[in-house]
């Protein structure tokens, strides 16, 4: 397994830590409420042809949140501006959760920039009686539970992520995640203006049995991006990545192999 | 010491059996249970009560704001204190406070406040909160800019009030072209400021910065006692000694013949009050961002202790509130206040289900056995100097 420790880029006058290993084309890898995590299996499997780059968000980890940082299109606009710091081309954009609504903001600025676009169960949409789980309003215990399609791998998911040692990062995370989610909930209403901008390859991978986006929200994204598909990943819950990590890897691998745009 | 009689206003015909239900008699308790009959003549009822303190001789009354809760019924407090304006002829009336950051134009409680110290001509206190972690879920206020709205929404309404308008408004969460409110306040330069909190270290300092008064919310008087001696600390570091008139304790006070018999007839509507109106859903009260990493955790660790209901002796036995004989309500209050060293008791005579013509009988009970007994009355140093 590969083991990369954080690396530090200054990208305009915010310090940014980020993981990277593998070879191949760039994937710029965000995620969501786990961006403070070590490199998991699924990151490993992925790295094997691919140069993984997975940033930790900013305001995250206990670093003090930025002042530019009011909402995901700033977040986007950051992300942007971090991928010219580090001089890459022809990248590969995947958003996970949280990590997936920066990801389509970033698609819809980045017309021309950007290879392919993958969407993890993404955050970011508002779809009529689709609403999921509050993830505010229970606890963090429940929360990580709600993610799961199956009890046993949100109790392991448990012991692994609610450890005294990561409490604290857990909690201020959470002060930026409600920076960007609170209000209007977990959406953006202009989201849905803007999504025909994105016209790259675009695969949608959703657990079947999300209950926090509920897999209405794939088919919905699907409607609005022209070139996009969905790959539902039976038996999984919110994170597919860690819960059928194996089907996860397979259907984005196929998706990353064949559906590049030559840079 | 200065004895302010503090209205809550409880929907006192909540469904208990449904707020134990549902854990929360905030935000998700449906209002589908409020009877506006029944509301109107509770309404009627505090309001007379309020009136009626000011005929007895309290300092002054006090109202305060909640959304979406049993718990109080006042989303709107400048509407009770205007109510009050006319006919309280003494006192002062307080509005403590308004929950700054839940308005997006902060302008409009510079005017309603400005308007209130007109109608009372100078007897009027403002008070400024942050308002409580529920209140960012019903309000859909993002509780991560809780604190900065605050401050930016303070120092919206002081510029208001004392720098002549009209003028433009640049900040990061307001923008305005044109201030210019009416009317301004009758008081120079501005009305008296309470700053009402559970005990947040960064808003005791800044209150005390401001040398504004500091209002303890419902506490143990051995942790009020600790968050007044921050208060004075802080005073010190900014330059001077802090008075007992900024110092508020918020408590309930419950005067019977004798101790048994007093605590016999508030117990079902104190543990009503403590249980079952107060009782909220933790991860509804702290939502991300209202309070410190160092907060949620002291939040969480409580948790436990949260979930166990309370007895009338428990709470008594804390020193969260006062009931007894007269003698017993005299010797406590003036331990408490030798000990914590406040010149101001905020004092709630009616709590949870507690009835009309009980609440009237223990305000005139407080007005005869205690009110004379404190006028005047400061803390006694020697006792406080042995406490700390």
């Amino acid at each position: 397994m590969a083991n990369p420790e954080y690396q530090s880029l200054d990208v305009r006058g915010t310090a940014v830590r980020f993981m990277r290993a593998g070879k191949g084309a760039p994937l710029f890898l965000l995620r969501g409420d786990d961006a403070s995590e070590g490199w998991r299996g699924y990151m490993d499997t992925l790295a094997q042809s691919n140069d993984v780059i997975a940033p930790e968000h900013p305001g995250f980890g206990g670093a003090p949140k930025p002042e530019w940082l009011d909402s995901v299109a700033d977040m986007a606009n950051f992300y942007l501006d971090m991928i010219d710091t580090l001089g890459l081309q022809g990248v590969r954009l995947m958003g996970l959760g949280l990590g997936g609504w920066i990801a389509a903001e970033m698609a819809i600025r980045a017309k021309g920039r950007i290879a392919n676009l993958t969407l993890v169960d993404a955050a970011g949409m508002k779809v009529a009686d689709s609403d999921g789980i509050d993830l505010f309003l229970v606890t963090e215990e429940q929360g990580v539970l709600d993610k799961f399609a199956d009890p046993a791998a949100g109790k392991a998911e448990q012991a692994f992520k609610l450890t005294p040692e990561s409490e604290d990062t857990r909690i201020a995370n959470q002060m930026v995640i409600a920076q960007l989610a609170w209000s209007p909930r977990w959406h953006d209403p202009n989201l849905r203006k803007w999504l025909h901008r994105v016209d790259v390859p675009t695969l949608i991978v959703w657990g079947e049995q999300d209950q926090i986006a509920p897999v209405a929200h794939a088919h919905e994204w699907q409607k609005l991006i022209k070139s996009a598909r969905v790959e539902i990943i039976e038996g999984s819950g919110h994170m597919p990545y860690i819960e059928k990590s194996d089907a996860f890897v397979n259907a984005v691998s196929k998706f990353l192999n064949t559906e590049r745009v030559p840079a | 010491m200065k004895i302010f009689n503090f209205h809550l206003m409880p929907y006192a015909h909540a469904n208990l059996e449904e707020i134990r239900k549902q854990g929360t008699s905030w935000v998700t308790y449906s209002n589908a249970f409020y009877d506006p009959k029944k509301g109107a003549d509770l309404y009627h009822e505090y309001l007379d009560q309020l009136e009626f303190a000011d005929k007895l001789g309290f300092d002054g009354v006090a109202v305060n704001e909640h959304h979406q809760t049993a718990y109080g019924i006042m989303p709107t407090p400048g509407v009770l204190a205007g109510a009050l304006a006319r006919s309280i002829k003494h006192g002062d009336v307080a509005v403590l406070g308004r929950a700054l950051p839940l308005v997006n134009n902060p302008l409009v409680i510079a005017e309603e406040f400005a308007t209130l110290d007109n109608l009372l001509k100078g007897r009027f206190i403002a008070g400024f909160v942050r308002g409580i972690g529920a209140e960012y879920h019903t309000m859909g206020i993002n509780p991560a800019e809780s604190h900065a709205r605050f401050h930016e929404a303070h120092d919206l309404i002081i510029k208001a009030w004392t720098q002549p308008g009209p003028f433009e408004y640049d900040g990061r969460y307001y923008k305005f072209k044109h201030v210019n409110p009416w009317p301004r306040p009758y008081s120079e330069p501005y009305p008296r400021i309470f700053t009402p909190s559970s005990g947040s270290i960064d808003t005791i300092r800044w209150s005390a910065q401001k040398r504004y008064t500091y209002c303890q919310t419902l506490a143990p008087i051995a942790a009020v006692a600790q968050t007044f001696s921050l208060f004075r600390e802080e005073a010190d570091k900014a330059g001077y000694q802090a008075s007992p008139d900024q110092l508020c304790w918020s408590n309930a006070i419950y005067v019977a013949e004798t101790d048994e018999l007093a605590l016999k007839q508030v117990r079902p509507h104190l543990e009503a009050y403590a249980n079952d109106f107060l009782s909220r859903n933790p991860v509804m009260m702290s939502p991300p961002g209202y309070s410190s990493v160092a907060s949620v955790k002291r939040v969480r660790a409580m948790k436990a202790f949260m979930s166990q209901r309370q007895s009338a002796e428990d709470i008594l036995e804390k020193g969260v509130v006062i009931v007894g004989s007269p003698n017993t309500v005299r010797e406590k209050l003036a331990a408490y206040q030798d000990l914590a060293g406040f010149g101001i008791s905020l004092t709630k005579t009616q709590f949870g289900t507690m009835p009309h013509a009980m609440v009237q009988e223990n305000q005139i009970a407080i007005a005869k056995e205690v009110l004379p007994y404190f006028k005047n009355r400061l803390p006694q140093p020697h006792v406080k100097a042995a406490a700390e």
